[in-house]
C-alpha cells in the first residue's frame, strides 16, 4: 500500500514536472538588465538576447529609396486634383508615392489606392484614406514632437508593408455574454491579450479615444479631501491601459515610474513625461483623424461596433521603447513633415 | 517495532470500533463512522460522527446558493460555454455594483444585483458556520478559541467586502468574486491608495503573517524532534513536565537563549495567527477613510526615504495648464 502510495508520488511528481517544463513561460536566460533607477529601487528593464534579436528582426527596415531632389515643376502644375501634396515637385511627389507603395502595399501595387485608368479619380476609399494619412503623418511630424521628436514618423512605422497596420484597436471588443439580467463585469474577467491576460478591463484603449477619459486615479493629498475620489474600477480601467501601453513599447512599469508611488511625477523618470505626451498624441489622432474614418471605409474594415480601426501605443512601437529602434526614416522626408537630417 | 516517522504518521490508532467519543448520549444522532487508512497516514483515520445540525445545514444552503449565483453568473459572461467556462474559469467574475450605484439597496441585476445577492448569502454563511463552531465548542465543554479565531478572519472579510464600502459610501470599493478578479482588485486597491506596503497596520499584518510561519515551523519541529521522547503528547508535557519538553527548552534556550513553555507557545500561534487578519483590517478600513495615499502619507511620518535623482526635475506636464 505505502509503495504504491510512493510509486504514484513519483509518477504525479515526473508528469508535473514534465507539464511544467513545457507549458510554463520559461525565459531561457542569459536575462540581461538595465537599471534605469537609483539602484536599489528593482527599476531595471530586462530583455533576453532571442528577445532582442527577435526585436531587431521586426524592426527591419524596408529597402531604401533614392532621396528625391526638390527641384523641377510643382505637382500640382502636372496632376489633377492634388489637395494635399500641393507643396511638392513632381519628382517629390512620384518619389512619396514610390515609397508609401513599399511601405503600405508592397503586395497590391498602385492599384490599391488608384483607379489605373485615371489617378487622378478619388473613386477608390483607400485613395480618401491614404490623403487622410498622408495629413496625419505630417500632423505628427510637425505638431507632436513632444512625443515624436526629431526622429518622426513615416508610414512604414506603423504599416510595415501592411495595408492595415497589425496593431488597431476598435470599441468594445469584448468576449461574447449571455447578456439579460446576468452580470456583465462592465468589460472585466476575461483574460485578454491587450493587457497581458490579467482580469482587469479587457478592452483597455478607450482612454485613447477620449480626451476627457480620466487616467489619473492616486490622491494626490495624504489625506482624503472628497468624498468622490477616483473608484476602483477607474483604477482597474487605468492599471489595465497601463499593461497595455508597457507591452506596445516591450517595458515595464519602472521604464516610467518608480512604481512605490506610480502618480508621483517627482519620482518618475523622463520617459513618462514623452508617454504622457503620446497619450494625448493619441487622442488628438484617434479623434481627427481616425474614428472620422468610418464614413470613409468599408464594412469590413470597421470594428463590431461599425467604428474604424484605431491607434494606441503599439501601432507605431510595436514592441520597441522607441519605433524602429530609434532609427529615424522621417528625416529623409520632409514631404512628410519630418525634420531635415542636420 | 515502529519507527517514528517526520513526514507521516506511521502508527495509526485503528479500535475495534469507532469512537463515539465524550458525551456520547447527547449526539446519538450523529451515529455511523467508519476508518480510512489514507486519512491514518495524514491524521486520524476514523470518519465521523459529523454533526451538521440547524446551523450546519442553513450555512451550507447559503453557501450553496451563493456559490451558485457566483458559478452561474460566471457561466452567463461566456454565453453558457461548457468549454470556455473552464478554459477562462480563473479569469470569470461576479463584479459590485458600479459607483453610480453608491449604496444603492437593490442593485440592477446585471450591475452588481448579483454580487450584493451572492455577498448576502455567503455573509450569511460564513456567521452561520461561526455561531455553529461556537456552539460546538460550547457541547463539548471546550473554550471558544476556535470561535474567535475564525471571528479574525471573518471581521477582514466583513472589512473588505461590507463596512469599509459603507464608510466610503459605495458598494463599488468592495471585493469582486473570482479568483484573478480579487487579486487583480487587490494590486488596483493598493495603487489606487498610493502603495499599502506604507500602511502601518498592512506591514503588522505581514509580520504577523509571516511570524506565523515561523512561529508554526519552529513548533512543528520542535514538538516532532521530541517525539522519540513522547513530546507529542503535549498536555502531559505541559502538566507533568518530563524529558521531551525539558530537552525542548533547553535546546531553544541554548539557541536563542529563552523558550516558550509547552503551554505558551500555543498562545503565541494563537495570537499571532488572530493578529494577521485583525490588523490588515484595520489597516483596509483606514484605507480612503482616514489617509487616502499611504506613501504620501509614509512621506509625511517619516517613514518613505528619499532616494537621489538620476536625471533633471520630472514634472508632471499636465501642471502648465494643458488637459490630462
Amino acid at each position: 500500500m505505502k509503495l504504491a502510495a510512493a510509486f504514484l508520488g513519483v509518477v504525479i511528481t515526473t508528469m508535473l514536472t514534465i507539464a511544467m517544463l513545457f507549458t510554463a513561460g520559461w525565459v531561457r536566460p542569459p536575462i540581461l538588465g538595465q537599471q534605469n533607477g537609483f539602484r536599489g529601487l528593482g527599476m531595471d528593464q530586462l530583455i533576453t538576447p532571442a528577445a532582442q534579436r527577435r526585436l531587431e528582426l521586426a524592426n527591419a527596415l524596408p529597402d531604401a529609396i533614392p532621396i528625391a531632389a526638390p527641384e523641377g515643376p510643382k505637382a500640382t502644375e502636372v496632376y489633377k486634383n492634388v489637395q494635399v501634396l500641393t507643396d511638392l515637385t513632381v519628382v517629390q511627389f512620384n518619389t512619396l508615392m514610390a515609397a508609401i507603395t513599399t511601405w503600405v502595399a508592397p503586395q497590391q501595387g498602385c492599384a490599391y489606392c488608384h483607379n489605373t485608368d485615371n489617378l487622378a479619380d478619388d473613386s477608390v476609399y483607400a485613395k480618401k484614406v491614404a490623403r487622410r494619412m498622408i495629413q496625419m503623418t505630417r500632423h505628427v511630424n510637425t505638431d507632436w514632437k513632444a512625443h515624436v521628436q526629431a526622429t518622426g514618423v513615416v508610414c512604414w512605422t506603423c504599416h510595415r508593408g501592411n495595408p492595415v497596420p497589425q496593431y488597431v484597436w476598435y470599441n468594445n471588443v469584448r468576449w461574447p455574454q449571455a447578456g439579460g439580467f446576468a452580470t456583465t463585469n462592465y468589460g472585466l474577467g476575461h483574460p485578454s491579450l491587450a493587457n497581458d491576460s490579467s482580469s482587469l478591463t479587457q478592452d483597455p484603449y478607450s482612454p485613447l479615444a477620449d480626451k476627457d477619459a480620466v487616467i489619473r486615479v492616486q490622491a494626490i493629498k495624504a489625506l482624503p479631501v472628497s468624498r468622490n475620489g477616483a473608484p476602483i474600477l477607474d483604477t482597474e480601467a487605468t492599471y489595465s491601459l497601463m499593461i497595455a501601453m508597457s507591452q506596445g513599447l516591450g517595458v515595464n512599469c519602472t521604464f516610467c515610474h518608480n512604481t512605490r508611488e506610480f502618480g508621483q511625477w517627482t519620482e518618475s523618470t523622463p520617459q513618462r513625461v514623452t508617454a504622457w505626451h503620446g497619450i494625448q498624441m493619441a487622442r488628438d489622432l484617434n479623434g481627427a483623424y481616425l474614428a472620422p474614418l468610418k464614413d470613409v471605409l468599408p464594412a469590413d474594415r470597421l470594428g463590431p461596433h461599425g467604428d474604424a480601426p484605431k491607434l494606441n501605443c503599439a501601432t507605431c512601437h510595436q514592441g520597441a521603447n522607441k519605433p524602429l529602434l530609434g532609427v529615424s526614416l522621417a528625416k529623409d522626408y520632409p514631404e512628410l513633415g519630418g525634420s531635415q537630417a542636420k | 517495532m515502529s519507527a517514528f516517522e517526520n513526514i507521516y504518521t506511521q502508527v495509526q490508532v485503528w479500535p475495534g470500533k469507532p469512537e463515539d467519543g465524550v458525551l456520547a448520549a447527547r449526539i446519538e444522532r450523529e451515529k455511523g463512522a467508519t476508518f480510512n487508512y489514507w486519512l491514518g497516514v495524514i491524521g486520524n483515520a476514523q470518519i465521523g460522527p459529523i454533526y451538521l445540525g440547524t446551523l450546519g445545514i442553513l450555512s451550507l444552503i447559503s453557501g450553496f446558493i451563493a456559490f451558485e449565483i457566483i458559478g452561474l453568473n460566471m457561466w452567463a459572461s461566456v454565453n453558457w460555454s461548457p468549454i470556455q467556462f473552464a478554459r477562462q474559469l480563473p479569469w470569470l467574475a461576479l463584479e459590485p455594483p458600479k459607483p453610480e450605484c453608491g449604496l444603492c439597496i437593490i442593485a440592477p441585476l446585471n450591475e452588481g444585483g448579483w454580487w450584493q445577492m451572492a455577498g448576502f448569502f455567503l455573509t450569511a454563511s460564513v456567521l452561520l458556520w461561526w455561531w455553529r463552531m461556537y456552539r460546538r465548542a460550547r457541547e463539548l465543554g471546550l473554550g471558544t478559541h476556535t470561535a474567535w479565531a475564525f471571528a479574525s478572519a471573518i471581521w477582514l472579510y466583513l472589512v473588505l467586502g461590507f463596512i469599509r464600502p459603507l464608510l466610503m459610501g459605495h458598494w463599488s470599493e468592495a471585493v469582486p468574486f473570482g479568483i484573478f478578479p480579487h487579486l487583480d482588485w487587490t494590486a488596483a486597491f493598493s495603487i489606487r491608495y498610493g502603495n499599502l506596503f506604507y500602511n502601518p497596520f498592512h506591514m503588522l499584518s505581514i509580520a504577523f503573517l509571516y511570524g506565523s510561519a515561523v512561529l508554526f515551523a519552529m513548533h512543528g519541529a520542535t514538538i516532532l524532534a521530541v517525539g522519540r521522547y513522547g513530546g507529542e503528547r503535549e498536555v502531559e508535557q505541559m502538566m507533568d513536565r518530563g524529558t521531551a519538553a525539558e530537552r525542548a527548552a533547553l535546546f531553544w534556550r541554548w539557541t536563542m537563549g529563552f523558550n516558550a513553555t509547552m503551554e505558551s507557545i500555543h498562545r503565541w500561534a494563537w495570537w499571532f495567527a488572530v493578529l494577521v487578519p485583525f490588523t490588515g483590517g484595520i489597516g483596509i478600513l483606514l484605507t480612503g477613510t482616514v489617509v487616502d495615499n499611504w506613501y504620501l502619507w509614509g512621506v509625511q511620518h517619516g517613514i518613505a526615504p528619499a532616494y537621489p535623482h538620476l536625471w533633471p526635475p520630472v514634472i508632471d506636464p499636465a501642471a502648465s495648464g494643458a488637459a490630462q
